[in-house]
C-alpha cells in the first residue's frame, strides 16, 4: 500500500496523499487500491487549471463581488465579553490597501505549560499591559505661578501594579528627558530643565506627561485575559509582537497578531502572507461568504512575491508593473507618462490593458496561441 | 493616441515589417483583376509590437509639423480656414468638402497631423520642472559636469545603473542627490571638476527658477541643460537617445491637428471653437506680441512680462487646474479644459476611450421570467431581431438558402440588412434594392440576415462583478418586447424583474461565436470559480414545488403525475410506477438519471437525511440545500458525472417540475398563515414580561454598585452587554415558540422552512415581537439630552427607551417603536450607499493590479514581465471551477470503487 503510494507521490499534490491514506479502507485488495489510485490521478489531471488561464481576474472578482455584500458595521463583539474588532469591508479594504497604521490592532497570546493553566495570569496580564503615568496618577495640576507641573499618584493603584517610589522616578526620568522630576510630600513635581521656557512650553508637556512611558510593553492598551478550550489566553488591544515573543512565559509557537507588518517585521515575508491569508479569511468567514482560499493566496502572493509586503495601490502593487499604459490606465496617468518620457521608457505590450486600448488581441486565455505560416508557402 | 503624442512621447510602429506585408499584398491583388468579380479585400493585419516613450526634439518637432502656424486668426471673411492659422487645412480637415492639403483625403479618412510654432523665447515645460531642478541642483553652473568626482562616478556608476532598473529611477535619483550632498559637504560647494563655486537653486511653483534668490530665465536654464554631458545624463535615470535635458525647455511648441479639437457649429450658423484652439489662439497672439516687441527693441521690463504671460499660457495649456496659477477661463467663467484634463481621470481619454469602448450589434431593454424557457436560452423580442444581425457569408452551397432572407428584406422577419460586397462595399437593403441585389448576389458575398433562433447572444447585466454576469445564451426570437430569460439565471445576474434592464451582445465573427459558445455559454458557466459549487440552481417557487412534492405525505392520482410530468417535458412514463396512487418522491425520481447515487442532508429536521440510490429519491426533501445556488453536492455531482449539458438541462426539468406542481396544486400565503394559537401569544407576552422585569433587576443593581462589571469594561458597557443579552434571548425564545407552535403546513412556513423565502426570524417578527433594534450594535442612544426621544423619562434605561419593539409587525408599531424601526432602516439605508462605491473601488484595484496574472505552460503563475507570483497555481493547480468545493473529492472516488 504505501509504495504504491510512494509512486503516486510526485503526481499527486501531498494533501491528497495524506488524504488518501486516511480514507483507504484497511483491507482492500490491491487491484482496487491501484484503480482508486488511477481514478484519483485521472480526475486531478482533469481538474487541473489549463494554461494561459486568466486566474488574477478570476481571484479579484472571486473577492471584488462578495465585496458588495460586505456589511460596513465597522465594529463587531462575537460573545459577551470580547472587544472590538474593525471586521467587514473596512477590515478587508485595510489588508489589501497593506496600511502600516491599522485601526484595531489585537494580539492573542498563549502562554507557555504552568501559565497556560492560571498560574500568575493576572500578574502576567498586569506584566505585559503599558502603563502611562495617567493610569496610576489621580491629579496631574499646572501651576502657572511656579512654572511647573504636580502631579499626585493614586498610591492604592501603583501598589496593585507593584509600582514604587524609586521605580516610578527613574521610569520618569527616562521618558522625560527635557524635565526634571522631583518628590515632595507624595506629589511629583515637573520643572523644564532649562530656564528659558516659558509657561506655555510647560503647558504643552502636559500632554506629553500624561503618555509617560513607566511599565509594560509599549503598544499594549488593553489586556483581557480569557478561558478558551480549558486554557487561559490573553486576549490584547494594541500589538507589539516583537517584545511578546522575547517573552519567557510566551507559547511563541502560536501567539499572533492581526497587525501584517509587525509579523513581516518579526517573522519573515512567508510568515505574513500566511497571516494575510487568515486575516482575509477570517473577516470573509465570518460574513457568511463563501470564496476559496486559492483566490486568497493569490492575491496574498501578488503582495508579497517581491520579498515585501505591498498593498495593492498605485503606490504598492501597481507601481511595479513594467508597462507605463498600463500603469497610467490606473491612476495619476500623466505621473506616469511623463516619467517614462523621461526615462526613455520602452512598453513591451506584453499585458492586458495596453492590448485593450490598441485594439489587439490580449495575451492570456485564448490570446494566447497563435498562428504561424510560412511566409511564401502559398507561391511557387 | 493624440494626447500622448503632444506631451512629447513618440509611439513607434513596425514599419519595415509594415512595408513588407503591404507590398506581397499588391501582387496577390493583381492577377486576380480579369474577371468581372470584384476581388477580395484581404484585410492588412498589423500588430503594434511595442510603444518607445520619449521627449520630442525641437528639430522632430519641425519635422512631423506639417504648417508653420504664425496668425491667431482662424477664418477669413469667407469662412474659410486661414493659412498659417490654427485652423489651417494642412493640419487636417473637420468640414465636409474640403481636402486636406497635406494628405489629399477628406474628412473622417483625413486623420490630422501636427503643426509648429517657434516660441519668441524658450518656455518651460510644466511637467518637467521637478527634474530640471534636480538637474541644475546636481550638475555645475560653469562646466555642466555631475557634482561628483570622476572616481565615485567610476566607482558607483555601474552599481547606480544596477540599482535604477531594480527599484526604479526615481529612487535612483533619489541616491544620486544623496552622493552629491555628501560630497558638496567635503568640497564646501565647489564643483569637483572645474572648482566653480555653486550657488543655491530654489523653485518657485509651478514654473520659476532662482539663483540665491537672483531669478535664472529659461534662456539661462537651457544653456545649462545643454552643456550637461550624456554620461552624466544617464546618471540621473534618462535616457539620452531619447531625451536630452535640454528638450524640457520648449524652443518650439507643436501644434495638434485640428481633428481633435473640432469646432462645432451652432444652430444659429456660428462657430464655437474647441477650448485647445481656444487656449492655442492665446499662445499664438502673445508669442506674436512678443515677437514683435523683442524685434521692436522694447524696454526689457515689457518684454519680461509679455515672456511671464506666455509662459503662464503655455503652462495651462499643458495643465489647467496648477495649484499656484489662476485656472485659463471661458468668457462665461467655466475653466477650459486643456491637455492633462482631458487625459485624466474615470471621464478622460485613457479609462473612457481607451480602455472602456463601445460596441454595434447590441440592445437594451427590460427584462421579464419565462421558466419555459431553457437556462441556456434568452428571448428576443421580434423588434430586436429586425434590427440585429448575424453576417453569413454565401457560398455556392448556402445561395439559395441566404436569398430567401434577401427577398425578405429589411421589414419582414427573417430578412436581411445589408449585404457586403467582397470588397468591403456595404449596400442597405431597401424595398427597390432588393431585386438589384438578389441578382448582384454571388459566392463571396456577405449577408447581414436578421438575427433567428440558435443564433448566440451574450447577455449581460451590470454591475459586470464576475465573470457569470456575461454569459452566452441561444437567441429565441419571441412576441413582445422585452428581454426573457430563465428565471434561475437570475442569480448569477443577480437580476430581478422590477424593472432592471440588460444587455445583448451579438458576436460578429467566427472567432467571437466560436469562442462565445465554448467559452462562455450558461452551463460551460454552472460551476462558480469563486467557491466550486453550483450557481445556478432553483430559486423561490420552484424550491417551494419540490419541497412540497417531496414530502412524506405527499400523494397524487397517476393521471395527475402525468400531467405534471408532461408540463416539465419528460415523455417517456415507463419509469413511473403503475398504481394508482403515486408519491412525490416517484415523481422526483422520474428526472434523476438511472444509475445517480448520492447521500447529502436537507434543512429538514423531519427528514434530514437524503438519499439517492440508482435514481430513485429513497428519503428525505429536496429544498434549498440540495437545489440552491452555492449549497450542497446534489447539482455538482451531476455536473461532473453527466457532463454539463445534462446538468443544465436537469436544473431546467427540476425548476418546471417545482412550478408545475405549485401550479397543479396552489399557493398562496396569507396573513392568517402567521396567527398563534391563543395560548402562546400569552406565552410570549409572558416571557416578554419576565425579560422586562430581568432587564429591571439589572438596572438596579446598576444603581445599587453591587453589579459585578466584566473585565475590561466599565460599569455601564457591562450593564449594556448585560440588558442586550437578556433581550436578545427573549427575541430568539420567542422566534422559537412561533417555529414551534405555528401551523408547519401554511405556505407562509412552507417557504421558510424549505428555504425558499424568508427566514423564520422574519416569521417570528411578524407574530412575536419584532425585537431590540441595533445601532452599530449597541442599542439605540441618540437623540435627545440624557433620553432617546421626549416621551421618557431622563436616564431611563428600561428596553422601551432604548428601542426594544415588544409589538409584533401584525399587531402594529407604537409610535416611539415605528420611529427606532425607521431609524435602524435609515441607517442600513445608509450603509448601503455607502458600501457600494468603498468596494467597487476595491474591485477595480484588484483587477488592475492581478489582470494579467496568469497560469503559463510549465503551470507556475506569473505576471506580464514574467515574475514568478506561483509556482503552482494554488499550492495543487487545481482551478475551483473544475473542483467539488474546492476540493478533489478522495471518498467519493474511494467509495465508488470499492462500491460501498
Amino acid at each position: 500500500m504505501e509504495d504504491l503510494l510512494k509512486k503516486y507521490e510526485e503526481k499527486l499534490p501531498s494533501a491528497i496523499i495524506d488524504e488518501i491514506r486516511e480514507n483507504m479502507p484497511k483491507k482492500i485488495s490491491e487491484a482496487k487500491a491501484r484503480e482508486i489510485l488511477e481514478r484519483i490521478e485521472s480526475e486531478y489531471e482533469n481538474m487541473k487549471a489549463e494554461p494561459g488561464e486568466s486566474v488574477g481576474i478570476v481571484s479579484a472578482e472571486s473577492i471584488g463581488e462578495p465585496g458588495t455584500q460586505m456589511t460596513l458595521n465597522t465594529f463587531h463583539f462575537a460573545g459577551v465579553a470580547e472587544m472590538n474588532i474593525t471586521t467587514g469591508l473596512p477590515r478587508i479594504i485595510e489588508i489589501l490597501d497593506g496600511r502600516k497604521q491599522i485601526t484595531t490592532p489585537m494580539m492573542e497570546i498563549y502562554l507557555k505549560k504552568p501559565y497556560s493553566q492560571g498560574k500568575d495570569i493576572k500578574k502576567i496580564a498586569m506584566y505585559i499591559k503599558e502603563t502611562k503615568l495617567s493610569d496610576i496618577a489621580s491629579e496631574i495640576t499646572l501651576n502657572i505661578a511656579e512654572s511647573r507641573i504636580e502631579v499626585s499618584i493614586n498610591e492604592e493603584k501603583a501598589k496593585e501594579l507593584g509600582i514604587t517610589e524609586a521605580k516610578l522616578i527613574q521610569a520618569l526620568k527616562i521618558s522625560n528627558k527635557t524635565l526634571s522630576v522631583d518628590i515632595k510630600k507624595g506629589t511629583y513635581i515637573f520643572k523644564a530643565k532649562s530656564k528659558d521656557e516659558n509657561a506655555n512650553q510647560i503647558y504643552k508637556s502636559k500632554d506629553k506627561i500624561k503618555e509617560s512611558y513607566i511599565r509594560g510593553i509599549r503598544g499594549i492598551k488593553q489586556i483581557l485575559p480569557v478561558k478558551k478550550e480549558g486554557e487561559f489566553m490573553i486576549i490584547t488591544a494594541g500589538s507589539n509582537l516583537k517584545k511578546i515573543l522575547s517573552l519567557p512565559f510566551v507559547d511563541e509557537t502560536r501567539t499572533t497578531t492581526n497587525d501584517i507588518f509587525e509579523i513581516e517585521d518579526a517573522l519573515g515575508i512567508e510568515a505574513s502572507r500566511q497571516a494575510l491569508i487568515n486575516e482575509v479569511y477570517k473577516v470573509i468567514d465570518t460574513q457568511g461568504l463563501n470564496v476559496d482560499i486559492r483566490h486568497l493566496m493569490l492575491v496574498a502572493d501578488t503582495m508579497c512575491f517581491n520579498g515585501k509586503l505591498k498593498g495593492i495601490t498605485r503606490y504598492g502593487v501597481v507601481k511595479e508593473k513594467a508597462s507605463v499604459l498600463a500603469r497610467a490606465s490606473f491612476e495619476t496617468p500623466i505621473k506616469h507618462l511623463i516619467s517614462a518620457s523621461i526615462t526613455g521608457e520602452l512598453d513591451p505590450l506584453n499585458s492586458v490593458v495596453e492590448n485593450v486600448m490598441l485594439n489587439q488581441p490580449v495575451p492570456v486565455g485564448t490570446g494566447l496561441p497563435k498562428l504561424v505560416t510560412v511566409k511564401d508557402a502559398g507561391k511557387k | 493616441m493624440e494626447e500622448e503624442e503632444k506631451l512629447e512621447v513618440i509611439e513607434e510602429q513596425e514599419p519595415a515589417e509594415a512595408v513588407a506585408e503591404e507590398a506581397e499584398l499588391e501582387e496577390v491583388k493583381a492577377p486576380e483583376e480579369k474577371k468581372e468579380t470584384i476581388e477580395a479585400e484581404i484585410p492588412i493585419y498589423k500588430k503594434v509590437k511595442d510603444v518607445q516613450f520619449g521627449v520630442l526634439s525641437p528639430k522632430m518637432i519641425k519635422k512631423m509639423a506639417s504648417a508653420k502656424i504664425v496668425t491667431p486668426e482662424l477664418y477669413d471673411k469667407e469662412g474659410y480656414p486661414v493659412d498659417g492659422g490654427l485652423m489651417d487645412i494642412r493640419l487636417g480637415v473637420i468640414d465636409p468638402g474640403l481636402k486636406c492639403k497635406t494628405c489629399g483625403s477628406k474628412l473622417k479618412e483625413c486623420v490630422g497631423h501636427f503643426g509648429y510654432i517657434s516660441l519668441a523665447r524658450p518656455i518651460i515645460h510644466l511637467n518637467f520642472t521637478s527634474v530640471i531642478l534636480t538637474l541644475l541642483r546636481c550638475s555645475c553652473r560653469e562646466c555642466g559636469r555631475i557634482l561628483i568626482e570622476q572616481e565615485k562616478i567610476d566607482k558607483f556608476g555601474e552599481k547606480l545603473r544596477q540599482f535604477g532598473k531594480e527599484k526604479g529611477e526615481e529612487i535612483m535619483r533619489k541616491k544620486v542627490k544623496d552622493i552629491i550632498a555628501s560630497t558638496t559637504g567635503k568640497t564646501g560647494g565647489k564643483c569637483p571638476h572645474c572648482k566653480a563655486k555653486q550657488h543655491k537653486i530654489a523653485m518657485d511653483k509651478p514654473t520659476t527658477f532662482f539663483e540665491d534668490e537672483k531669478r535664472i530665465s529659461p534662456i539661462e536654464i537651457r544653456t545649462r541643460l545643454e552643456k550637461i554631458t550624456d554620461d552624466d545624463v544617464e546618471l540621473f535615470g534618462i535616457n539620452s537617445k531619447s531625451t536630452r535635458p535640454e528638450w524640457m525647455v520648449l524652443t518650439v511648441l507643436p501644434i495638434p491637428p485640428v481633428t481633435m479639437r473640432p469646432s462645432i457649429t451652432l444652430e444659429t450658423g456660428e462657430r464655437s471653437e474647441d477650448d485647445l484652439t481656444h487656449k492655442l489662439g492665446d499662445i499664438v497672439r502673445i508669442n506674436q506680441r512678443l515677437f514683435e516687441n523683442i524685434n521692436a527693441g522694447a524696454p526689457e521690463i515689457i518684454v519680461e512680462d509679455l515672456w511671464d504671460l506666455l509662459q503662464y499660457h503655455i503652462t495651462t495649456f499643458f495643465d489647467n487646474e496648477v495649484a499656484q496659477l489662476p485656472p485659463a477661463r471661458h468668457r462665461s467663467g467655466q475653466p477650459l479644459k486643456t491637455l492633462t484634463e482631458r487625459i485624466k481621470s474615470k471621464e478622460g481619454r485613457i479609462r473612457h476611450n481607451l480602455v472602456g469602448k463601445r460596441t454595434n450589434f447590441s440592445a437594451r431593454t427590460v427584462i421579464s421570467p419565462d421558466p419555459m424557457l431553457m437556462i441556456n436560452e434568452v428571448g428576443v423580442p421580434e423588434i430586436m431581431a429586425l434590427k440585429l444581425t448575424v453576417p453569413e457569408k454565401v457560398t455556392s452551397w448556402n445561395l439559395e438558402h441566404i436569398k430567401k432572407f434577401v427577398e425578405k428584406g429589411p421589414k419582414k422577419y427573417p430578412g436581411a440588412n445589408y449585404i457586403v460586397r467582397p470588397d468591403g462595399k456595404k449596400k442597405k437593403l431597401t424595398e427597390e434594392t432588393i431585386e438589384q441585389a438578389l441578382e448582384e448576389l454571388q459566392p463571396g458575398y456577405l449577408v447581414e440576415r436578421h438575427l433567428m433562433d440558435g443564433d448566440l447572444a451574450i447577455f449581460n447585466r451590470q454591475p459586470s462583478l464576475h465573470r457569470m454576469s456575461m454569459m452566452a445564451h441561444k437567441v429565441r426570437v419571441l412576441p413582445y418586447k422585452t428581454l426573457r430569460l430563465n428565471p434561475a439565471v437570475c442569480f448569477p445576474y443577480n437580476a430581478d424583474f422590477d424593472g432592471d434592464e440588460m444587455n445583448l451582445h451579438i458576436p460578429q465573427t467566427e472567432e467571437a461565436m466560436a469562442e462565445a459558445e465554448i467559452l462562455m455559454l450558461v452551463q460551460t458557466q454552472l460551476i462558480s470559480p469563486r467557491y466550486g459549487l453550483a450557481v445556478i440552481g432553483c430559486i423561490q417557487d420552484s424550491i417551494s414545488g419540490n419541497y412540497i412534492l417531496t414530502q412524506k405525505k405527499f400523494q397524487i392520482k397517476r393521471e395527475e403525475a402525468l400531467d405534471i410530468l408532461m408540463q416539465v417535458g419528460i415523455s417517456d412514463m415507463s419509469k413511473l410506477p403503475k398504481k394508482e396512487l403515486v408519491t412525490g418522491k416517484e415523481i422526483f425520481s422520474m428526472i434523476l438519471p438511472e444509475d445517480f447515487n448520492y447521500s447529502g442532508r436537507s434543512k429538514s429536521t423531519e427528514e434530514p437525511e437524503l438519499l439517492i440510490e440508482n435514481g430513485k429519491l429513497i428519503s428525505g426533501v429536496m429544498d434549498k440545500n440540495n437545489l440552491g445556488e452555492g449549497s450542497g453536492l446534489l447539482l455538482r455531482n451531476i455536473h461532473k458525472k453527466y457532463g454539463e449539458k445534462y446538468a443544465v438541462d436537469f436544473i431546467g426539468k427540476v425548476f418546471r417540475l417545482g412550478i408545475a406542481v405549485l401550479m397543479k396544486r396552489g399557493f398562496t400565503t396569507t396573513v392568517s398563515d402567521t396567527d398563534l394559537p391563543e395560548k402562546v401569544d400569552g406565552d410570549i407576552k409572558h416571557l416578554l414580561d419576565v425579560s422586562r422585569q430581568e432587564v429591571n433587576d439589572l438596572i438596579r443593581s446598576y444603581k445599587e454598585g453591587t453589579l459585578d462589571s466584566f473585565p475590561g469594561r466599565t460599569l455601564r458597557e457591562t450593564l449594556e452587554l448585560k440588558i442586550m443579552e437578556v433581550l436578545n434571548r427573549a427575541r430568539n425564545e420567542a422566534g422559537l415558540m412561533v417555529l414551534k407552535n405555528a401551523d408547519r403546513n401554511s405556505h407562509t412556513m412552507l417557504m421558510a422552512l424549505s428555504g425558499a423565502r424568508g427566514t423564520t426570524i422574519n416569521l417570528a417578527q411578524i407574530s412575536a415581537t419584532v425585537g431590540q433594534q441595533a445601532l452599530r450594535g449597541k442599542r439605540i442612544d441618540k437623540g435627545y439630552s440624557l433620553r432617546t426621544l421626549s416621551c421618557f423619562e431622563k436616564n431611563d434605561m428600561g428596553p422601551e427607551a432604548h428601542g426594544f419593539i415588544k409589538n409584533c409587525f401584525k399587531k402594529g408599531l407604537s409610535p416611539s417603536e415605528f420611529f427606532f424601526q425607521a431609524m435602524v432602516g435609515r441607517d442600513s439605508l445608509m450603509d448601503t450607499a455607502l458600501r457600494t462605491p468603498k468596494s467597487g473601488y476595491l474591485y477595480r484595484r484588484l483587477a488592475n493590479a492581478m489582470q494579467d496574472l496568469k497560469i503559463e505552460y510549465d503551470y507556475t503563475v506569473r505576471d506580464a514581465s514574467k515574475r514568478i507570483v506561483q509556482f503552482v497555481y494554488g499550492e495543487d493547480g487545481i482551478d475551483v471551477s473544475k473542483s467539488e468545493a474546492g476540493k478533489l473529492n478522495v471518498k467519493r472516488i474511494i467509495k465508488e470503487v470499492s462500491g460501498e
